[in-house]
């Protein structure tokens, strides 16, 4: 899988009130979840992002609640992966369980500027800054993690297992 | 071994299981609420099974914008009456019968020492004050779970955290676990189990030892653990809706880190905007003016926290220029504090006391702040936005400072008003 996109900067510790505010979770529809992504960490962001762009922050990316919304939110506004240097780890659990991809790499989190465009090969685990020409490791995805990704999600796989529990 | 390897083993029908493997755990307990749940029920709908894997075992909570705050709060909450109903899960806590998720199901002999319990929500690492294995998870772990009765987890790597000395006075698990946070910070323990030790611990009080594991996750961490003992014993006894088992942590069990606290040196303490780890001593803040406290949620919601704001504020007014909004965490600490006259001492001095509900501590409704305002409350989140409006500020600390701060209108110590 390649991902190729433009990306957009955000810093440490962005929690998930800031990539989807409380106030607006008396709903799940995706669609609405994501006219809001990131709004308390940047008021117009939800309009300047387009589908197939990139999020690269810094450490420890959404940390607070375990709410889905935050990892859907940012999916369903058409953002096509998140790196950063840290996950925080329900937020790390919910984006393998819905498809969100996401890649840990430091050097990239470190290197990569607002408006760089990069190109992910998600299988290898290699992100290339096509702005800069440079190239940069993100951390093996386990191998539990890559079964949970090709099988379309968490669901998915559950439905195999519930399916292979009852033949 | 540690307490945490041991019950996940214990879990997995394995005798020794270690940090970094993978495992399918079987869950004791689930958990979701009116925030969660709607999307566990629409993923656990596309599973296909006709049946959840044991209708005592999971629990349906309405607490975050319950009462319901508004239409779209009422459709999400009648999504848990449904779905309880079709599956006749008996675990369903109508308004009324309800409370703060965390502090009800500990209150209720739900969650037990050895347990192994998912929520689908970040706070559900409280419970293992009880010496459970408690973390939080998403909502597609939740549908998963509610189908197979498993989920999936990474051993975490434990670290111990010992607290040693004698505490301050108006010093308790909230001041001892923000100081801890202020020291290793906000992913400090990411990915770990914290393992909360020494003197002062076997010494502390449950509904302090629940305050501190509530928010082992404010520093990153998986699960916050305490080994269960006398103190634990007396509370599950007689409470305990199912029989419980008591695991230790070995001699020789292996911690990634172990970091000390003298506690004679931890005062009073206030995390200030925008994140739990930003500490300051509650007496180096009284430049702060506070237009609205809060006490309750699940970190600070029981009858000892309320006693605790009752104390500070018995006889005294909320300072004319704040606001003052009481929380009990569930139905039985509101009639508890009914009981003991506490209700009427916060009435007296010009608060509101309300139901129970999550309401302000995540800007869901019930005290919302407006652009500038600052509040002190004794919950759990400090962020950008977290109760209400995004210019708007948020210091968190133990109930009798906040109480202290509504009589003042400012940030201040129980000594000054007592």
């Amino acid at each position: 899988m390649i991902l190729k996109g433009r990306t957009w900067r955000f810093g440490d510790n962005i929690d998930t009130d800031a990539i989807i505010p409380a106030r607006y979770l008396n709903t799940s529809d995706p669609a609405e979840l994501a006219r809001h992504v990131m709004e308390d960490a940047d008021r117009e962001f939800p309009e300047k992002v387009k589908p197939g762009d990139i999020i690269v922050a810094g450490r420890n990316f959404g940390c607070g609640s375990s709410r889905e919304h935050a990892p859907i939110a940012i999916k369903s506004a058409g953002i096509q992966a998140v790196i950063a240097e840290s996950f925080a780890r329900i937020f790390y659990r919910n984006a393998f369980n819905i498809g969100l991809p996401i890649f840990e790499s430091q050097e990239a989190a470190d290197r990569i500027k607002e408006g760089d465009e990069v190109e992910i090969d998600a299988d290898r685990g290699i992100i290339r800054n096509l702005t800069n020409g440079e190239e940069y490791r993100s951390r093996p995805i386990p191998p539990f993690m890559q079964e949970l990704i090709s099988a379309g999600g968490l669901i998915e796989w559950t439905r195999k297992k519930v399916r292979g529990m009852r033949s | 071994m540690t307490i945490t390897e041991k019950i996940l083993a214990a879990h997995c029908g394995r005798e020794e299981v270690g940090p970094g493997e993978l495992i399918n755990a079987r869950v004791d307990l689930i958990l979701a609420n009116d925030i969660t749940a709607p999307i566990a029920i629409k993923e656990f709908e596309r599973i296909g099974v006709k049946e959840v894997f044991d209708r005592d075992r999971i629990a349906l909570i309405p607490d975050h914008f319950a009462p319901q705050k508004d239409i779209k709060a009422a459709e999400q909450c009648r999504m848990l009456r449904e779905f309880s109903r079709r599956y006749n899960l008996s675990l369903y806590f109508e308004v009324g019968r309800m409370g703060i998720e965390h502090a009800l199901l500990p209150e209720q002999g739900l969650v037990v020492p050895g347990d192994l319990v998912i929520g689908a929500d970040s706070h559900t690492c409280t419970y293992g004050a009880l010496g459970a294995f408690a973390t939080g998870v998403g909502s597609t772990d939740v549908a998963s779970a509610m189908a197979t009765g498993e989920c999936w987890f990474k051993v975490p790597e434990s670290m111990k955290l010992i607290y040693y000395g004698s505490l301050n006075r108006w010093v308790g698990g909230k001041d001892l676990i923000l100081h801890t946070i202020g020291d290793i910070g906000v992913d400090g323990a990411l990915y770990r189990a914290m393992e909360f030790d020494g003197e002062v611990i076997r010494s502390l009080p449950m509904h302090a030892r629940l305050t501190m594991c509530n928010m082992a996750i404010e520093a990153g961490g998986k699960s916050g653990i305490i080994v269960p003992d006398e103190i634990t014993r007396q509370y599950v006894d007689g409470r305990a809706k199912r029989p419980y088992r008591l695991y230790t942590s070995d001699e020789d069990a292996e911690y990634v880190e172990v970091r000390e606290y003298d506690c004679s040196r931890i005062p009073p303490t206030v995390s200030c905007p925008h994140l739990p780890s930003n500490t300051r001593p509650a007496a180096e803040l009284s430049h702060v003016t506070v237009d609205q406290v809060v006490i309750g949620s699940c970190t600070n919601g029981r009858i000892e926290d309320i006693r605790e704001a009752a104390e500070v504020i018995r006889g005294k007014k909320v300072n004319p220029n704040t606001r003052m909004i009481v929380i009990p965490a569930t139905q039985q600490v509101y009639l508890q504090a009914v009981r003991e006259g506490l209700a009427e001492i916060f009435v007296s001095a010009g608060a509101v006391f309300s139901t129970p509900t999550c309401g302000p501590c995540l800007g869901g409704h019930m005290g919302i702040l407006a652009r500038g305002e600052k509040a002190i409350a004794t919950t759990n989140r400090n962020f950008v936005g977290r109760m209400g409006h995004p210019e708007s500020e948020v210091y968190l600390s133990n109930p009798a400072v906040a109480a202290a701060s509504a009589i003042l209108g400012r940030i201040g110590t129980p000594e000054e008003v007592v």
